[in-house]
C-alpha cells in the first residue's frame, strides 16, 4: 500500500516518528546552499532564532544581514542584491513575508524576476498559542497567483531541507512555506524530490477515492488513507509540495483512477492550494471533490492539535470528509 | 578631471534636446507625466553624459555604475537620456506608453536593457539600490550605485526603512538624489504630507546631505564628487528643481505632474525650449 519507491520512514505508522519543525530543515537546507553556493546570503526581519536564519549566521556571519523589524526593506533590499549577483534567502513570519510586503514582492521580485527566496514561517493555524494574527492562511493563494513565482510547502524537515537547495538552484523566484510545531518525519533523504513533482504515497489496489495534500498536513492524510483501508475503503494520498508549477500529469492521473478527490491544506479553502487543484480538473476531468482547508475564518488560540481539530484538518476530519464525498 | 565652460554649454545643449524628445513623445503617447520628467533634464544628462561609467553598447556590463530610478513615473526623461547616450535610436521614443513598445508606461527591467530595475510603485528603489550597494561591496567591487527619488515618495515608509538601513550599514558606495521640486499629485509637497526640514531627517539617520540647484549641472556634478570622497557613510544629494523646468509657462505648476500636452501645447512649449539658449526660432509641426 504505501509507495516503496516513496521511501518513507521505517517508522512511518509508529507512534515514536521522529518529530521535527519544517523550519528546522530551512536551517539546515540553507547552510548546504550556502557551502555550495556563495552566492547565497540570509536576510532577518529580528527572528533569527525562530525562522532558524541563525543556524546560517554562524556558519557564515558574513553572508547573514539583519534587516530589523522591517520586511518591506528586507523583500526590496534582497530585490537589489538579486540583480548585484546574489541569492537572497528573505525570512520572517508568513504573515509579515509574504504578507506585509506583498506589493514589494510584487513588483520588485516577481515583476522584475529577481531570484528571491521568500521564506514564510509559522504558517497555518499550528501556530498555536500565538493566535490568528500570527497563523497566516492566505499566502499561498497571495504567491501562487504572481507570474513566474514557484511555491512549495514541504511536508516535513527532511523534505524541507531538500526544497532550500533546490530553490537556491532555481532560476527566478521562490515561495517556501514552514511551519513552526514540530510534526512527523515521514519522508527519508532518498525520498525524492523535485520542484513540480508529486508523490505518491498510498496507492491502494482499489482506490476510491484521492486524498490530495500538501505541507505537514500530507502525514493527516497518510494516518486518514491507513484509517480508511482499515475500514475497506481504498484511497490514494498525493503528496504535492509544489503548489505551483503543479504537477498536473500527477494530478490528472490520479484523478483518473478515483470517482472523487478530497483535497487538504493548512490554509484558506479559497484560493490556496485546494483551489489550484480545482481548476486543474475543472478544465480537464471534472469531478467530485472536498476542498479541506480553514473554511473562510480566521485563526485563534490553542494548542495545534485542538486546532486542526477544531478546523476539521486531523486525520479523523480527512477520513470524515471522504466517506461523506462518497456518500458511505 | 576638471569641467570646462564648454563641456558645462555641452551638456546644458544635450539636456536641451532631451527636453524636446520629452515633448514630442508625451505627445505621440497621449498620457503621461511631463513635470517632473522635464525637471530632472539636467540631472539625467548629467549622469549618462558625464558621471557614470557605462557602456551603451554593453548594459549588462558587470561593472557598470548602477542607476536606480525609484519614482518610475518620470522614466520619459530616462528612455530621453538613454536613447540621446545611445542605448537605442531617438525615434522609439515615440513609441513610449503603446501596445508592444519597450518604453512601457514605467519602466520595466526585463523589457529594456539598461533599466536595472521595474519601478513605479513609490518607495521602493531606495531599498533595491541600498541591496546592491551591500552586494557589490560583500563582493569588494568598485562600482558606484545611485538612487533617484521624488519628493513626494518620501512619504512612503519604505523609504525610511531602507534610509536606516543605508546609514546603519554605511553604505557609502550608495549615492541618493531626491527631486525636490515641492509638488506631488494632490497639491505641494508640505500642504499633502509636510517633509521639512528633510535635510535635518536625512542627517539624523547618518547620512552626508549636500543641497544643489538641481539645473546647475556644474554644481551636481561637484556634489557627486563630494559624495564619492566620503567614506563613512551613504550621500543624499537634495536636488532643488523647477517641475517642468525648460517650459516657462509650466514651471513650478503641480497640475502638470500627471498629465501630457496637447499637440497645440507642445508647438508652443518646443518653441518655449528652442529659444531659451537664444536658438533660431522654428515651428513645429
Amino acid at each position: 500500500m504505501l509507495n516503496k519507491e516513496a521511501y518513507l520512514s521505517a517508522k512511518i505508522f509508529a507512534d515514536d516518528i521522529e518529530q521535527k519543525a519544517t523550519r528546522d530543515g530551512f536551517g539546515t537546507g540553507v547552510v548546504e546552499a550556502g557551502t555550495t553556493d556563495a552566492r547565497v546570503v540570509v536576510l532577518s526581519a529580528d527572528l533569527k532564532e525562530s525562522t532558524r536564519a541563525e543556524v546560517f549566521e554562524k556558519a557564515f556571519p558574513d553572508r547573514f544581514v539583519e534587516m530589523g523589524v522591517a520586511e518591506q526593506n528586507m523583500a526590496t533590499v534582497a530585490a537589489g542584491m538579486a540583480l548585484a549577483n546574489k541569492i537572497p534567502f528573505i525570512t520572517s513570519y508568513a504573515a509579515f513575508n509574504p504578507g506585509r510586503n506583498y506589493e514589494q514582492i510584487r513588483t520588485t521580485i516577481a515583476l522584475n524576476h529577481a531570484a528571491v527566496k521568500i521564506c514564510g514561517m509559522h504558517a497555518g493555524v499550528s501556530v498555536g498559542p500565538d493566535g490568528a494574527t500570527h497563523q497566516m492562511l492566505e499566502d499561498i493563494g497571495l504567491m501562487r497567483m504572481l507570474p513566474g513565482m514557484t511555491v512549495i510547502v514541504p511536508g516535513d524537515a527532511t523534505e524541507a531541507h531538500k526544497a532550500v537547495i533546490a530553490a537556491a538552484k532555481t532560476d527566478g523566484p521562490v515561495y517556501i512555506r514552514f511551519g513552526r510545531s514540530a510534526t512527523p518525519v515521514f519522508t527519508t533523504p532518498e525520498t525524492p524530490f523535485t520542484i513540480g513533482k508529486a508523490l505518491r504515497l498510498f496507492d491502494p489496489i482499489n482506490p476510491e477515492v484521492a486524498l490530495l495534500s500538501t505541507g505537514a498536513l500530507s502525514y493527516n492524510a497518510l494516518l486518514a488513507a491507513q484509517m480508511l483501508h482499515e475500514q475497506g475503503v481504498g484511497a490514494i494520498v498525493l503528496h504535492i509540495p509544489t503548489v505551483k508549477p503543479l504537477d498536473t500529469e500527477a494530478v490528472l492521473e490520479v484523478a483518473k483512477q478515483v470517482p472523487a478527490v478530497v483535497t487538504i491544506e493548512e490554509h484558506q479553502a479559497h484560493g490556496g492550494f485546494g483551489s489550484a487543484i480545482a481548476e486543474c480538473l475543472a478544465q480537464s476531468h471534472p469531478l467530485p471533490m472536498r476542498i479541506l482547508g480553514v473554511q473562510d475564518q480566521f485563526g485563534q488560540s490553542g494548542t495545534p492539535e485542538e486546532l486542526l481539530r477544531h478546523y476539521e484538518l486531523d486525520s479523523e476530519s480527512i477520513v470524515k470528509a471522504a466517506k461523506s464525498l462518497l456518500a458511505l | 578631471m576638471a569641467l570646462t565652460d564648454s563641456d558645462i554649454s555641452q551638456l546644458e545643449n544635450t539636456a536641451e534636446e532631451i527636453r524636446e524628445t520629452i515633448i514630442s513623445m508625451l505627445v505621440a503617447a497621449g498620457s503621461g507625466h511631463t513635470a517632473g520628467p522635464l525637471g530632472m533634464a539636467d540631472i539625467f544628462t548629467a549622469f549618462y553624459f558625464h558621471i557614470l561609467k557605462h557602456d551603451p553598447l554593453h548594459p549588462d556590463d558587470a561593472d557598470r555604475d548602477r542607476l536606480i530610478l525609484s519614482n518610475g513615473h518620470i522614466v520619459p526623461v530616462r528612455y530621453a537620456a538613454m536613447a540621446h547616450a545611445g542605448y537605442f535610436d531617438v525615434l522609439e521614443c515615440a513609441t513610449l506608453r503603446q501596445f508592444g513598445s519597450r518604453l512601457q508606461g514605467h519602466p520595466e527591467r526585463l523589457r529594456l536593457p539598461g533599466l536595472e530595475t521595474t519601478s513605479g510603485p513609490l518607495g521602493e528603489g531606495l531599498s533595491q539600490a541600498s541591496g546592491m550597494a551591500y552586494a557589490f561591496r560583500m563582493d569588494e567591487k568598485k562600482n558606484r550605485v545611485y538612487c533617484l527619488m521624488s519628493d513626494g515618495e518620501q512619504d512612503e515608509g519604505n523609504i525610511w526603512e531602507a534610509v536606516m538601513f543605508a546609514g546603519k550599514y554605511r553604505l557609502s558606495n550608495l549615492t541618493a538624489v531626491m527631486d525636490r521640486n515641492n509638488i506631488q499629485i494632490d497639491g505641494m509637497t508640505e500642504d499633502v504630507m509636510s517633509l521639512e526640514p528633510i535635510a535635518d531627517k536625512y542627517r539624523a539617520f547618518n547620512w552626508h546631505v549636500i543641497e544643489v540647484d538641481g539645473h546647475n549641472v556644474r554644481q551636481f556634478i561637484e556634489a557627486i564628487d563630494e559624495a564619492k570622497a566620503v567614506v563613512e557613510k551613504p550621500t543624499i544629494i537634495i536636488a532643488h528643481t523647477i517641475p517642468g523646468k525648460g517650459v516657462p509657462e509650466i514651471e513650478g505648476d503641480y497640475r502638470w505632474h500627471g498629465k501630457p500636452p496637447t499637440k497645440e501645447e507642445a508647438q508652443r512649449f518646443l518653441k518655449e525650449i528652442r529659444t531659451m539658449n537664444g536658438k533660431v526660432t522654428q515651428e513645429y509641426a
